[in-house]
């Protein structure tokens, strides 16, 4: 009776979403040439795809919340399954060096063109890791990363337009200058609540863009600034393979060193200032943590970051414009931190590689890619919140037994 | 002084559509505290709805008046009814999660939703033709007041009215008001709370029809983009206004409406959304509560 139920329920569904989707999807109108099509084929697709989905759905929702049920007993020993793969020293070691190997390996054994993707990846790594300071361990919202990102690229390119100044002189400059920028949004805004605090992040994101395509004599308006050069090596001058390889193995430097600070961050007393914060404001005030103090170190330090990285995308591309910071970066920035889950290092590196590379090697995915981000968003908040990787840390349980009447209780 | 009235009416019709976008998000956040990110989504099915069913029946020869009417009802009903799904879908597995959760399940939906119109359809601007007739007692006003703007004007004043009544003076405003104030409480009294939260989606979600098609005619052109701008510029009149607060919305419409218009009349066209996004900001950090929110005590 059960099944004869849900096979009732997911044919209304198919109806439903058939009828939801027909002007959209079926007609498509040309007003300039008066034309029609009609495409009924989509309305047979979207009529099995929901019935097909409607069952996965109920599978996976009826699963989620069995599994809310169960939880508070045994967390400790239900660590999931890649997890424990990557905390098995042995393994983790062995996969380590594998890892290192191909990474050294690839720019000699592939394209340059095959070289290029990998560097946008693991730029999209460092920007992963980056946010995921702001929103995955202190909990804030960030919808306008791009802007810092914006800000880097912009430092390099103008600085370099005007004064000629290298590469290597605007890194830091760039990651300064997002800094301040950073501290200058954060200082009145961070006293917010949470989803207000996204909303202004958001319109800083797009004054920031805005104000970047109309003042023109600022910064070219949105035809942006070309023949930014390449990082120099020591003054060689590189061809254009030589250069791209560079730049990967600058890249892979890069990730490094934000793994090891973000790692580092992560055990240090600030980061579990943030860790508090995200948990719970009020409380982690009352415990004496300076909120202000620790939330705009968050904000500071990620956009330090994508400053950073802004920097490397100007000289990366020889060229920016407005139009390479809209929303929908800081969007795709922003799920690569939800599926790999908020504050996990490896989680984030995983999620970025997917979603930059997916769509690189799945041609016919490209098309799709920022319709596939906002499901991924959705479906990972709905069904598994914590991202691919948990991200664990350490906790001490308090073990209370019961026969002894409370007398003693031994933390584990 | 013409200048001057000609802003001023400029701003009163943007002011009344970003009203009839900002009342979903105040409604919404009233009685589930969301950010319903997607609603600008809504707002512009709402017009691809009425664009694509106006063409369809315009070729099908049908006269001016019964196209309008059609394609606006059909538009209201299929935003209703996208509204009431993505509800569904996206923010009631949400309920009791932490308060990102729903939040970036939000944004994940408005940017699906957004690139789901533009695959379906097109990336192109398309031009919306102007279905709203010439009033011919608006004549001797004209350089005043155009007809469009005036029929825009006209509509928001009566469905702002209709709404009042409903939440006034129905059960089922009642029920939502009750709702808004506390959810478990009403759960208590009788009050079907998923069915309320429901209605509020269908109600917020048919008001940004409603603007939508007055919008498209008024501007005469659509794409999938505008729901995102519309949807950030009526959540700033609402949070002008005290999101939460319905005359609040109205009125932080208003001001919204005339600002922009008056900032890009006298100052600069340049930086039309800049004066937008610059006026949200500093209320956020100035009178977060809004202009007549009442500010409130976090709970703990």
């Amino acid at each position: 009776m059960k099944r004869l139920a849900e096979l009732r329920e997911s044919i209304v569904i198919a109806f439903w979403f058939m009828f939801l989707t027909f002007p959209i999807l079926v007609i498509q109108v040309n007003t300039i040439e008066k034309t029609i099509i009609w495409r009924w084929q989509n309305m047979f697709y979207v009529g099995i795809g929901s019935f097909v989905l409607s069952f996965v759905w109920r599978y996976f929702i009826g699963k989620a919340a069995s599994g809310k049920r169960n939880t508070g007993e045994g967390t400790a020993e239900k660590k999931s399954f890649l997890l424990r793969i990557a905390r098995d020293a042995r393994f983790s070691r062995g996969a380590l060096l594998f890892t290192a190997v191909v990474a050294i390996a690839f720019p000699f054994l592939s394209s340059t063109y095959q070289v290029n993707i990998m560097t946008t990846a693991l730029m999209y790594v460092v920007l992963g890791l980056g946010l995921n300071i702001v929103v995955g361990q202190a909990g804030l919202l960030h919808l306008g990363y791009a802007a810092f990102y914006a800000v880097g690229a912009y430092t390099y390119a103008l600085l370099y337009q005007h004064f000629g100044i290298g590469f290597w002189t605007a890194l830091p400059l760039g990651a300064l200058m997002a800094m301040i920028f950073g501290l200058l949004l954060g200082f009145p805004v961070l006293r917010l609540r949470g989803d207000y605090l996204a909303i202004v992040t958001l319109g800083f994101g797009e004054i920031t863009r805005l104000v970047l395509e109309n003042w023109s004599e600022f910064s070219s308006g949105p035809s942006g600034i070309s023949e930014i050069p390449r990082p120099g090596f020591f003054g060689l001058e590189l061809n254009l393979e030589e250069a791209t390889i560079y730049l990967y193995f600058l890249m892979i430097a890069f990730v490094l060193f934000t793994i090891f600070v973000t790692n580092r961050l992560q055990n240090s007393r600030i980061g579990r200032a943030w860790l508090a914060l995200r948990e719970d404001e009020v409380a982690c005030e009352a415990m004496g943590v300076n909120k202000t103090m620790a939330k705009m170190t968050a904000f500071a330090l990620g956009s330090t970051w994508a400053g950073m990285m802004g920097v490397v995308f100007a000289a990366k591309t020889t060229f920016v414009n407005p139009a390479s910071f809209t929303f929908l970066e800081s969007a795709m920035i922003l799920s690569i931190v939800v599926l790999g889950g908020m504050g996990s290092t490896l989680g984030v590196i995983l999620a970025s590689f997917l979603l930059i590379l997916m769509p690189e090697y799945l041609r016919a995915f490209s098309d799709y890619r920022m319709l596939l981000f906002g499901t991924i968003m959705v479906v990972m908040m709905i069904f598994r919140p914590q991202g691919i990787i948990t991200n664990i840390r350490r906790t001490y349980e308090y073990h209370f037994d019961r026969k002894q009447n409370g007398a003693s209780g031994t933390p584990a | 002084m013409d200048y001057f009235v000609e802003l001023f009416v400029g701003g009163l019709t943007r002011g009344s559509i970003y009203a009839l976008i900002a009342l979903g998000y105040t409604m919404v956040y009233g009685i589930i505290e969301l950010i319903n990110f997607a609603h600008g989504e809504i707002y512009m099915i709402g017009a691809f709805t009425a664009l694509i069913v106006a063409t369809v029946l315009a070729m099908s020869g049908m006269s001016g008046i019964s196209v309008l009417v059609l394609a606006f009802l059909v538009a209201v009903l299929y935003s209703a009814c996208h509204g009431f799904t993505v509800e569904k879908i996206a923010y009631k597995p949400l309920r009791g999660a932490s308060r990102l959760s729903p939040l970036i399940s939000a944004i994940g939906m408005s940017i699906f939703l957004q690139n789901y119109v533009m695959l379906a359809q097109t990336s192109d601007f398309l031009p919306f033709p102007n279905l709203l007739p010439e009033l011919p007692f608006m004549e001797p006003y004209a350089h005043i007041m155009g007809s469009t703007e005036f029929i825009i004007v006209a509509t928001t004043a009566v469905v702002m009215i209709l709404l009042t009544i409903l939440i006034k003076f129905t059960r089922i405003g009642k029920a939502m008001r009750a709702t808004a104030q506390d959810r478990n409480m009403a759960m208590l009294v009788g009050v079907n709370v998923n069915r309320i939260i429901s209605m509020t989606f269908i109600i917020g979600s048919s008001l940004a029809a409603v603007g939508g098609v007055l919008i498209a005619s008024h501007i005469g052109r659509i794409n999938f983009y505008i729901g995102f701008i519309a949807g950030i510029k009526a959540f700033t009149a609402a949070v002008l206004g005290g999101i939460g607060s319905i005359p609040g919305a109205v009125l932080g419409s208003l001001v919204l409406g005339w600002t922009e218009s008056f900032a890009t009349g006298y100052v600069s066209s340049d930086y039309e959304d800049v004066f937008a996004f610059a006026l949200l900001v500093l209320i956020l950090i100035f009178r977060p509560s809004g202009l007549l929110g009442r500010s409130t005590t976090q709970k703990v």
